[in-house]
């Protein structure tokens, strides 16, 4: 063993620039899954191992990193993960959306907006929108060559025919750049319209599948829906009972055994945010 | 007040804290070591470098250890390491006919050229649990008994003698220089060429495997293998280096290697052969071999036009399902916090709950509707 077992970002340059190549390609079509060779990585895959190949292979010794899970940046997986660049890497990191230049990502967007120079990294369980309508790569991949997509609309139709409404909640399917459709990650459909027009690059990694994908700045980024079916955002009756935000997404804590709960934002770095221009204001 | 949960750096590290004293159990039993891992529980150590596809005993030994005995943990973290290494080139085909045997049985001839050799094998055991083996110096021969015959005599591969009678498919030799798939460094495409197939199976889970192995014996995907040969000992491994204009060798490592001889095939004009199925393995994993070479057959069934209508004949649901480490990784994955897709379904099942209860109260305005 050498001093330094593992190169900085523990990827090999020779990985990390094969992971770029792909992400260039993904840049240049966007929403399109681009195959890449994934690495096993020291964390389990569903932990986010494409989510951190990305990171490894775009983060230098001055970025800034923000990890969340869930949108809060203290749980479990996103500290370990934080712990992993700090220690590979050497690299600063923040729990401050807008200091960040990097925010690797499991299950939201934050409520903050972005800006131009900073890259979302999505971490992506199942990468193939189509897949539950159809299991096989080999269809799905022509299905997308095809832009055919009827399946999908059909089963947004079956639905509403069945409940009344469009029953996706989450990794709710968006059309990017008017051709390929692209799963945006099991992020709630409240977040789409975040992708957006978005100033950021957003970089999609799926390790297990082996795909990259990506939505360059300034994408338009469309959730499927039909004309008399407009899609839309989930809405919350509650406000967060920590700051009275009523624009995040709120998660529900249930605080006794006789059905006693409350809402929180899911953003915790939003939610202190806003706590803490609370108390300024109110010791003005 | 309540306080949400906080994960915390320091649930994580006191949670790694109480798995190292986990693994080192009882204080007043003496710890186990490396070495006797990779001597003791040496099939252990096999299934966790043939799995995790790096050939280094010590280094899987030191996995079973840290992996607390858990072997696709083990597993894990043999990949984890490998994934690191740089590649600096691609060795020579091995040679199994070459191979000093250790063991070599064939289910299709009695006797054959080299002679069967049973070797270390559970196969005759009875399987009554020895008792005497909780006793320091357990009965273990103080020397490994010698072959009766001679084992360095030539042990030609048995499907080449079927060969030579022109009843077995021949085996398509491939292009020099031709390159290899690997499928550790390029995404699956489907339908994949056998290299990649049997790479990929070679690194598949046991378990997984001989699940859809046993599946064809039972009539899913039939396809009516003999044991042509089982073999287990040393092959060479060499490289060829350009600078030098030759091959060095690199060492010797164990492997198993599985010929399975199955259904014939003839027409197009073409006589009839029986087919192949193919299994190779590192270190002694003879059901991991078999089942390799059983799967292999299945996946051939497209290539033979037959119907395909078992799971093993399904060449995208074998091969993207046998990694145990992608599986036991996202089966696990679920035990990772999903408060706000579950929070998106509350939302929508509370408001679907209203509108059908607003209905059942109502039923006129539905009908209305």
């Amino acid at each position: 063993m050498t001093a330094r077992p593992y190169n900085f970002a523990y990827l090999d340059e020779q990985t990390k620039r094969m992971i770029r190549r792909a992400i260039l390609k993904a840049i240049a079509i966007p929403g399109y899954q681009v195959p890449f060779a994934s690495r096993e990585m020291p964390m389990p895959y569903g932990w986010g191992t494409g989510g951190v190949q990305l990171t490894a292979s775009i983060i230098g010794p001055d970025d800034v990193l923000k990890v969340i899970d869930q949108g809060a940046d203290d749980t479990t997986n996103a500290v370990s993960i934080r712990a992993f660049f700090a220690k590979t890497a050497d690299v600063a990191t923040t729990t401050d959306t807008t200091q960040a230049t990097i925010i690797q990502t499991r299950h939201r967007v934050p409520e903050t907006p972005l800006s131009a120079d900073q890259i979302l990294v999505y971490q992506v369980p199942i990468p193939e929108p189509l897949r539950f309508l159809e299991p096989r790569e080999t269809e799905t991949r022509t299905m997308h060559a095809l832009a055919e997509y009827g399946v999908m609309h059909v089963k947004l139709y079956e639905d509403i025919a069945r409940h009344g409404h469009i029953a996706t909640t989450y990794a709710y399917p968006a059309r990017v750049a008017d051709r390929y459709i692209m799963d945006p990650s099991p992020i709630p459909k409240f977040d789409n319209p975040k992708l957006d027009d978005c100033p950021a690059l957003q970089l999609f990694g799926a390790g297990r599948e082996q795909r990259i994908y990506a939505i360059p700045p300034f994408t338009r980024v469309v959730s499927l829906d039909f004309e008399d079916h407009p899609f839309e955002r989930t809405k919350f009756e509650a406000a967060c009972e920590f700051c009275g935000s009523r624009d995040s997404f709120l998660d529900e804590v249930v605080i006794d055994d006789k059905g006693g709960r409350m809402f929180v934002c899911s953003d915790t770095d939003y939610c202190q945010k806003r706590q803490q221009a609370q108390k300024k204001d109110a010791a003005e | 007040m309540y306080v949400a949960v906080k994960g915390g750096e320091r649930a994580i590290a006191n949670a790694h804290a109480l798995l190292a004293d986990k693994r080192r159990g009882d204080r007043a039993i003496p710890e186990i070591s490396p070495e006797q891992i990779d001597q003791q529980l040496a099939l252990a150590v096999d299934r966790a470098m043939a799995e995790g596809s790096l050939y280094d005993r010590e280094l899987a030994a030191l996995a079973i250890k840290q992996a607390r005995g858990d072997l696709i943990e083990a597993i894990f973290l043999v990949r984890a390491y490998r994934t690191t290494l740089p590649r600096f080139g691609f060795a020579e085909p091995v040679e199994s006919g070459a191979m000093a045997v250790r063991r070599r049985v064939s289910g299709t001839y009695k006797d054959l050229p080299g002679g069967q050799v049973l070797g270390p094998t559970f196969d005759y055991t009875h399987r009554l649990i020895d008792f005497s083996l909780r006793e320091d110096g357990d009965g273990a021969p103080a020397s490994a008994p010698s072959a009766p015959a001679d084992l360095e005599a030539a042990m030609p591969r048995v499907t080449d003698i079927i060969a030579g009678g022109d009843l077995i498919e021949r085996n398509v030799s491939p292009e020099p220089g031709a390159p290899v798939a690997d499928v550790t460094r390029d995404a699956p495409s489907y339908p994949a060429p056998r290299d990649a197939r049997l790479q990929t199976l070679a690194r598949g889970d046991e378990g997984f495997l001989l699940g859809l192995a046993y599946s064809t014996q039972r009539g899913y995907g039939r396809n009516h293998p003999f044991v042509g040969e089982i073999r287990f000992g040393d092959v060479d491994v060499e490289l060829f280096v350009d600078d030098l204009g030759f091959a060095v060798p690199l060492g010797a490592i164990a492997v198993t290697e599985c010929q399975m001889v199955n259904q014939f095939k003839g027409g197009d004009g073409e006589p009839p052969r029986f087919t192949r199925g193919y299994g190779l393995v590192f270190g002694q994993c003879e059901r991991k071999a078999m089942s390799m070479a059983l799967v292999d057959r299945a996946l051939r069934a497209e290539e033979f036009a037959e119907e395909r209508k078992g799971p093993a004949q399904d060449e995208e649901f074998v091969l993207s399902h046998s990694d145990n480490v992608q599986a036991t990784g996202f089966v696990e994955h679920l035990k990772l916090p999903h408060y706000v897709d579950f929070q998106a379904e509350l939302a929508l099942l509370r408001e679907l709950r209203r509108e059908h209860a607003a209905a059942t109260a109502n039923p006129r305005n539905e009908a209305a509707e």
